[in-house]
């Protein structure tokens, strides 16, 4: 049963997956080829990933985490998380484990969600290519805008999420 | 930037291997644990992720949000980005090809801000991580961000401003 649970999720998504096929053979296909695709970029990018969460957590001391980006890590510590989020590569879902062990090592709330934020919107990489793509004018209005937005969303939600929810948030961490 | 990584994790876990292989192998048991644990969450979103993609291709967004103006087109667009993950190297020239297509800088900056910051898709994870409400608000506030970013970009990129 546990087993069930744990991949209900999945089941469910295969069974949509089968009534897509039913409905439309063509978009049946064209789904199973992006879940393809979709799974050999997670192949090729979750390993590293967790091999530097591994690493993260077994040699990094929690006091330096803490003092460089926990309670009272100030604008050093906003600016961190900006780096490291900008820095990053790979889709957002990437990013959830690496901010658990964060959260696991001290760092603030309100860094690990301007964190999430930079991971998912001001990524070097991606931005480098908007720029190409879309033009230059496109790509830095949406970076200078983003930059404070982010820093602003993530003031506002350790705002209104209450302190015990950060606190199962947190505890919720320590599983990972 | 794959590659980076790679080398990153790879020389990484070689200097920790000289200097305690214990505390690697428990790095490496770690890494391990992490990835089990949401492994089936990721599967569930790579199958969704197909699903979505397969229904919203490039076709039908460019039919819902091409030529529409308007705030009524730019919603449309962000609800799009909301509900698909689509890699940023595929995203970004399907957005210039819409804005060649004739849809406007405020469509396609909603869409490509929701895309990249709000995932409906991706929800499932993200709950597992930070729980039902948090993700809630996360993915309200950045949707009705990405609509500020959207007249903004309008205006700068029509050159109405700056």
């Amino acid at each position: 049963m546990a087993v069930i649970k744990r991949y209900l999720f999945l089941i469910i998504s295969i069974i949509a997956l089968g009534i897509l096929f039913l409905i439309n053979r063509e978009m049946g296909l064209k789904a199973l080829e992006v879940t393809g695709y979709s799974l050999k970029e997670m192949v090729l990018i979750i390993p590293p990933i967790f091999i530097l969460l591994g690493l993260l957590d077994v040699w990094v001391p929690r006091e330096t985490m803490t003092r460089f980006m926990g309670e009272g890590s100030g604008i050093k510590g906003i600016a961190l998380a900006i780096l490291l989020g900008s820095a990053a590569a790979g889709p957002l879902y990437g990013a959830f484990p690496v901010a658990a062990v964060f959260m696991k090592k001290g760092v603030k709330f309100s860094n690990v969600l301007i964190f999430l934020g930079a991971w998912s919107t001001t990524k070097i990489p991606m931005f480098l290519f908007e720029m190409a793509s879309l033009g230059v004018r496109f790509a830095v209005t949406r970076l200078v805008i983003d930059i404070p937005g982010i820093i602003l969303i993530g003031f506002i939600l350790s705002k209104i999420v209450s302190k015990e929810t950060v606190k199962e948030i947190y505890a919720n961490a320590e599983k990972f | 930037m794959n590659i980076v990584l790679y080398i990153a994790a790879g020389s990484l876990l070689c200097i920790s291997f000289f200097k305690d292989k214990e505390k690697t192998k428990q790095a490496l048991k770690k890494a391990w644990k992490s990835f089990e644990n949401i492994l089936p969450q990721f599967l569930g979103v790579i199958v969704l992720v197909g699903i979505m993609m397969a229904l919203f291709n490039p076709d039908f967004i460019s039919r819902i949000i091409g030529k529409e103006s308007g705030w009524w087109g730019v919603i449309i667009s962000a609800v799009v980005g909301a509900v698909t993950l689509i890699p940023g190297f595929i995203a970004f020239p399907t957005a210039a090809l819409l804005l060649e297509g004739g849809a406007g800088y405020t469509q396609i900056a909603a869409f490509v801000s929701t895309l990249m910051m709000v995932g409906i898709v991706t929800i499932p994870v993200e709950v597992k991580y930070f729980g039902k409400r948090l993700t809630l608000w996360r993915n309200v506030l950045a949707f009705i961000f990405s609509l500020l970013v959207a007249f903004i970009i309008g205006k700068v990129a029509e050159g109405i401003w700056l």
